[in-house]
């Protein structure tokens, strides 16, 4: 293949991504498990990069999960998403960004859905102003907060504390990346790097001086599934597939991972505390877990936040024998402290009490 | 053509997820599903394509349209850019509007999957909302989960979260007037009356069985008895 032609197949999975701007939309399931995430990515992008990042208050959910669990319909999901849309607008902006990758991949899908069937937007459009009396915009731009921090990450260096290196020997630290489904793979065009070489983390890897695994099954699913995670007898098929990952990545020793999906942490960090409480079986170093990790969280221990302002508390699986290997200083006597040192307890210990 | 293919036609899932399938079986291969479930996407989106209204009555009442678990990998794969795991979400609705869902123990669960999301959306304004994610339910969650439980105003607070605050941040208090909003919504959009027709079924399913509401909640979100298992 001549050069030209390689660049220009590359350049279909290229995304240009607005440097500033943004009406910030939540993600339920980060609120809910990594809710420091949320705040630290605000308060680098604000605070650290100086960017504008907007944020109100009535905005909700997208019905994103409800929706894949065949809940709602369609055009419901549809009609609570414009009136996001129309949120962003009344407040006067155009780039559109959330936090959720299931987010993501639906708003993807209804744009793309009004671009070929306009009729259908047009019953949206009636929909919002019969329920919300909102006026029907579409963003110019439409982002994950992924693509932010990615689009950042040379920014993010320059101001890094820690770099994704083991301190003592000055490796890099392997590290999986884990995409979820929603950003790319049903529109690829809309991920950076699209479907088949997704470089959004792995951007932020390299640019901060890890290394990125590559395993057999790096792109499948971690297993959610909606309705086959949230009735209790379906289970087995989101735990079947984070064990076939984990099996997988296991001979090539990661030292952590990062996701970019508010979903699949949880499933990566919680059913790795299973499998040790079923087998016996942890996949890390000396009995510990691999420690799992929000880019939001990455970019924090990079730039120096405290982890536990970061809320890597709340995981599972112990995160200290990474912090240890970054040389990333950290209280443990504050690990479990509320505000003002307040004492809150601890947890239980799990079975396998090194995880 | 029949009168199930046709209502089928009429979502945009299909109009967009199926346009000319090959039958080469690709989106199968990629599937986590079929993995694990006795699952094959390929024979479903043929089953459409046939356009038999009988044989697609009996996709409606089975089990398989419910194994998928909707993460598109399928979509990326197909070399004709179909989308079977959109035309699945095609079958699911109309599954449900038929009353057909009851037929099946997967489509059962769907009693307890709109009791749960659909009061999570209209109470709190979020799918997944702390106060209702119960240990008991997801033990799985584990011990990290069941000291958050204990603590939640605590930590939440400590994590930088506003639970159930007014203003802006993670997990506010969704305004009211936003939450009548998104009823609102509920109502023109289908949504209220998909949990009915839902709840309605579903009621005349649990008294077939001798089951409370209670009851077949239960057993419709923690029992399995059929073998769905591919192995």
């Amino acid at each position: 293949m001549i050069y030209e032609g390689k660049q220009k197949i590359w350049s279909e999975y290229q995304k240009e991504i607005p440097e500033d701007h943004y009406f910030y939309v939540r993600s339920c399931i980060r609120q809910s498990f990594f809710p420091a995430s949320e705040k630290v990515f605000l308060d680098i992008t604000r605070n650290r990069l100086h960017k504008d990042f907007f944020e109100t208050e009535h905005h909700t959910t997208c019905g994103g999960i409800a929706y894949h669990s065949d809940a709602i319909p369609q055009e419901t999901s549809m009609t609570i998403i414009a009136r996001q849309f129309a949120l962003m607008h009344k407040y006067g902006y155009e780039n559109y960004v959330c936090s959720c990758i299931t987010s993501f991949g639906l708003y993807t899908e209804t744009l793309e859905t009004w671009r070929e069937f306009p009729e259908l937007e047009e019953k949206i459009k009636e929909n919002l102003w019969e329920s919300c009396k909102l006026e029907f915009a579409k963003p110019k731009y439409l982002a994950h907060a992924s693509d932010l921090i990615y689009k950042y990450r040379n920014l993010i260096a320059s101001q890094a504390k820690f770099k994704l290196i083991e301190k003592k020997s000055g490796r890099p630290l392997r590290v999986v990346e884990h995409i979820g489904c929603h950003y790319a793979k049903m529109f690829p065009s809309r991920g950076v790097g699209g479907a088949e070489y997704p470089y959004v983390l792995a951007g932020m890897i390299e640019a901060w001086g890890g290394e990125v695994i590559d395993y057999p099954e790096r792109r499948h699913c971690c297993g959610f599934g909606f309705r086959q995670y949230l009735i209790k007898s379906n289970r087995g098929y989101s735990l079947s597939n984070t064990h076939k990952k984990f099996e997988s990545m296991e001979p090539f020793k990661p030292d952590m991972i990062i996701t970019n999906c508010p979903g699949c942490p949880y499933f990566l960090d919680r059913w790795q505390y299973v499998i040790s409480e079923m087998e016996g079986k942890t996949y890390g170093e000396n009995g510990h877990g691999i420690p799992v990790f929000t880019y939001e969280e990455v970019a924090g221990l990079v730039m120096g936040y405290d982890p536990w302002d970061l809320g890597l508390q709340v995981h599972q699986v112990g995160v200290e024998p990474l912090l240890d290997k970054m040389g990333i200083p950290y209280d443990p006597e504050k690990k479990y402290k509320g505000i003002n040192n307040k004492d809150l307890g601890r947890p239980e210990l799990p079975t396998c009490a090194c995880l | 053509m029949g009168k199930l293919y046709d209502r089928l036609t009429q979502d945009y899932r299909v109009k967009e997820g199926l346009k000319a399938c090959i039958n080469c079986g690709t989106c199968t291969a990629i599937c986590p599903a079929a993995e694990f479930y006795k699952y094959d996407p390929r024979k479903i989106v043929d089953i459409v394509q046939s356009k038999n209204d009988e044989e697609i009555e009996k996709l409606l009442k089975s089990e398989t349209i419910w194994y998928c678990g909707e993460c598109m990998s399928c979509m990326t794969r197909c070399p004709r850019k179909n989308a079977p795991g959109m035309v699945i979400m095609a079958l699911r609705s109309l599954s449900i509007d038929m009353g057909y869902f009851v037929e099946s123990e997967k489509g059962r669960q769907q009693y307890a999957l709109n009791k749960i999301l659909c009061s999570n959306i209209l109470n709190y304004g979020y799918c997944v909302y702390p106060r209702t994610f119960a240990s008991k339910m997801h033990p799985e969650a584990g011990k990290i989960w069941e000291w958050e439980e204990k603590h939640f105003e605590d930590i939440y607070g400590r994590l930088g979260a506003n639970l159930d605050g007014e203003g802006c941040g993670a997990l506010r208090k969704i305004p009211r007037e936003d939450l009548d909003e998104l009823k609102r919504i509920f109502d023109i959009t289908g949504a209220t009356k998909r949990t009915e027709v839902i709840n309605e079924a579903s009621k005349k399913k649990a008294a077939e069985l001798g089951l409370t509401e209670e009851e077949y909640f239960t057993k419709v979100f923690e029992e399995t008895e059929k073998d769905h298992l591919n192995r």
